[in-house]
């Protein structure tokens, strides 16, 4: 009986690995001229669905035969997630205005992405709408496989009540440099003002220093990316200036080290956070907030602070087969008019070169607006290298060893990190 | 007069006809219906087990990722170069050695607590259909859900530690690198407890009234009745609860992934699933993810068969 269980079980076993072993292979190369209707994805955000419709509604009286059925992200963990599972399905959409740039070239790998340089005009449209700022956006082959489409600055938001409660001046809390930073936070902390100066999220997510380091480390760099010409950079004086600041924030109980349950800026929990200027929208009417550039070591000028963009850009997916419908689509939700239609919807920022001088009577109808729009200027984007998201994982894992629960050296965890992410830089 | 037959001969070789016959009974057994009862559930277990299990093995002896239909990849045979990649990286290794920690407090209080509640509830008791109800319901009831209340207790500014004042452990249970895993290892023994309850509760009906009278006869109190007579009644039930409290905890996702915020802290709780999924789903590495899954199959059927060698001894 056990001889039968044990053969049947094998069986099953090799059924299972000779099935596996099938591969697939296809040409998609008429499919970049093809036009007729496509299909695309938006993100889940009430306002950028609301713009979605409305661009979808425009194409859409103006092509009959090429319409678009425009739905949200199905739900997922993340999008990046529910994407690479769609490009493995081979049900992506046509187009996807809800790219993570970090997640581009592990797309790029699964052979899920068109390059734009593939349509006529394609890379010149990139580079003329957006201009330098383009090239964080390239592959290392010089290829565009996503079209930068909006930033979401990230700069400090604070509750003036509670800045003010602490005793620090609301309309101008001393925060320009890493020193001032620490004071200040201090002060509202031991003031008993709010439990916690600044909150991000002390969790392992590979995401997360995106919005504690990076966007400091963007500001002592003036503008460097975690990794330049495929090498970590991070692994330096102006790196561990930022680590330290952050590991005494921890250290002194100015940041919490357990994730809240809720949303502590919105709830007076803490002081300060780290967002873009989403934000303005979603505590602009319970929360009497400012805004201050990141803090560098010297306190450098909010007109050359830099800081992380936290972009979302437009994919489009080799699973469409109406690509050249997909990429006038592209052109034209990222259009002049659409773009100001973007801003003024969602109020996130369009990549666009000077998008000040662009839309100046929004800014001027939107003061709140005018500093993000400025610091759009000056944003950098995360690394477009192989394995980009391990990169970001294993710098988070060192990251919270070091930082975070101060089991490990910070300039230890640093170097391992930079090691590490060179190794898998140089990987394809 | 004699006539010559087979069943007179029985050493004679068989017709071709009937050598065919008694393989196909052989293969169909003495009820062949028995065949048409079974398939819907071989089906399955090929097409939702045996299948991807079969992949995820293949997988793992690749240098594999996950492609678009009619992508053009390659995807070459690297031998062990996956094992030997999972097996040297640290992260992996602090997940085996969790989810040991995770065992050795799950198993046996699961075992202890499941048996001792059961025999309580198989005695006449006010309240016993409550009482039942009251065990159970966190079994059927989402994890999700739970942990939210957990999170509440636990939680730096939680009910526990309220209560506890200053006794409060520092830094709190759920980012505490020693207190985390065994948090979740009573999370997980709290929710799947009411599941062994019943299988002992089926379990002890079977073991014979007679056998306590005999013992107490013979002068063995409560706790001796208790030790000399149920458990080894309810043995067969004690290595079903034991493989299955491994398997479960084997499987450990949902409760680091949600209680300690991603294996928290600083990889304290992660789990060998956990970091399966961040290698194979968020860094697109199944190879890696299928070969950290493969030694988590080998593991827990070892363990099992350790755990049944044991548990079924005479």
């Amino acid at each position: 009986m056990r001889s039968r269980v044990a053969t049947a079980t094998l069986t099953m076993l090799a059924l299972g690995i000779t099935a596996a072993c099938g591969g697939g292979s296809g040409d998609s190369d008429e499919a970049t001229t093809a036009t007729g209707p496509i299909k695309i994805w938006l993100s889940n955000n009430p306002e950028e669905i609301a713009w979605g419709e409305q661009m979808v509604k425009a194409w859409n009286a103006e092509h009959s035969d090429e319409e678009i059925t425009a739905q949200e992200i199905p739900a997922g963990k993340t999008s990046e997630e529910v994407i690479g599972a769609a490009i493995t399905a081979g049900n992506a959409p046509c187009l996807v205005f809800n790219t993570s740039p970090a997640a581009v070239p592990q797309f790029e790998k699964q052979g899920g992405l068109v390059a734009l340089d593939s349509f006529e005009g394609g890379a010149e449209y990139v580079e003329s709408r957006s201009g330098d700022i383009a090239e964080q956006y390239q592959s290392p082959d010089g290829q565009y496989f996503q079209m930068p489409w909006k930033s979401n600055p990230v700069m400090i938001f604070y509750n003036k009540d509670v800045m003010k409660k602490a005793g620090v001046d609301p309309e101008n809390p001393p925060l320009a440099t890493h020193e001032e930073f620490l004071e200040t936070s201090r002060t509202i902390v031991e003031s008993g003002a709010a439990e916690a100066a600044i909150y991000p999220a002390p969790t392992s997510e590979f995401f997360q220093s995106w919005f504690d380091f990076y966007p400091m480390y963007a500001a002592e760099t003036g503008g460097q990316q975690l990794v330049e010409d495929g090498a970590a950079t991070f692994d330096s004086e102006q790196g561990a200036a930022v680590a330290e600041l952050w590991a005494t924030m921890y250290s002194e109980g100015l940041s919490p080290k357990e994730a809240y349950n809720g949303d502590a800026f919105a709830e007076g929990k803490t002081a300060m956070a780290t967002v873009g200027p989403w934000a303005v929208a979603v505590y602009g009417k319970d929360v009497n907030w400012g805004v201050a550039p990141v803090p560098t070591s010297s306190g450098t000028s909010p007109e050359e602070t830099y800081t992380f963009s936290d972009a979302k850009n437009i994919g489009l997916y080799s699973s469409c087969e109406n690509q050249q419908t997909a990429y006038e689509v592209l052109e034209f939700a990222t259009s002049e008019e659409q773009d100001g239609k973007l801003l003024e919807m969602t109020g996130q920022m369009p990549i666009r070169a000077d998008l000040a001088g662009t839309y100046p009577d929004y800014f001027e109808q939107n003061p709140d607006y005018e500093t993000f729009a400025a610091q759009a200027d000056r944003t950098v984007e995360v690394p477009n290298v192989p394995s980009s998201i391990e990169i970001w994982q294993d710098f988070r894992d060192q990251w919270s060893s070091a930082v975070i629960f101060g089991e490990t050296p910070v300039e230890e965890a640093l170097g391992t990190a930079a090691e590490n992410a060179t190794e898998l830089a140089g990987q394809s | 007069m004699t006539t010559r037959t087979e069943t007179e001969h029985p050493s004679a070789p068989p017709s071709a006809p009937a050598r065919s016959r008694s393989r196909l009974a052989a293969l169909l057994g003495r009820q062949p219906v028995g065949i048409l009862f079974v398939a819907p559930y071989a089906v399955f277990l090929a097409a939702i087990f045996a299948y991807p299990l079969g992949l995820a093995v293949w997988i793992s002896f690749h240098d594999y990722f996950f492609a678009a239909p009619g992508a053009e990849v390659e995807r070459p045979f690297v031998g062990l170069e996956n094992y030997r990649s999972v097996l040297a990286d640290p992260d992996v290794r602090q997940s085996f050695l969790n989810v040991a920690k995770f065992l050795v407090i799950n198993v046996p209080l699961t075992v202890v607590l499941a048996l001792v509640l059961a025999t309580a509830l198989n005695r006449a008791v006010r309240g016993l259909t409550f009482l039942r109800v009251a065990y159970y319901v966190p079994y059927v009831t989402a994890s999700v859900a739970l942990v939210s209340v957990w999170l509440f207790l636990f939680s730096k500014s939680g009910m526990v530690n309220q209560v506890l004042g200053p006794l409060a452990p520092d830094p709190s249970w759920l980012i505490n690198s020693t207190l985390a895993m065994p948090v979740i290892a009573l999370f997980v023994t709290w929710k799947q407890l009411g599941f062994s309850v019943l299988l002992y509760l089926a379990a002890l009906q079977n073991v014979p009234k007679e056998l306590h009278e005999s013992a107490q006869v013979d002068g063995a109190g409560r706790f001796g009745s208790f030790w000399n007579v149920t458990v080894p009644g309810v043995r067969p039930a004690t290595t079903l609860v034991v493989i299955l409290a491994t398997i479960t905890g084997a499987n450990l996702f949902t409760e680091p992934y949600l209680l300690t915020s991603g294996g928290g802290p600083n990889g304290a709780s992660a789990s060998p699933v956990l970091v399966m999924y961040q290698r194979g789903i968020e860094q697109g590495n199944p190879d890696v993810a299928s070969a950290i899954g493969v030694l988590l199959v080998i593991g827990v059927l070892v363990i099992s068969l350790v755990n049944r060698r044991i548990l079924e001894r005479d």
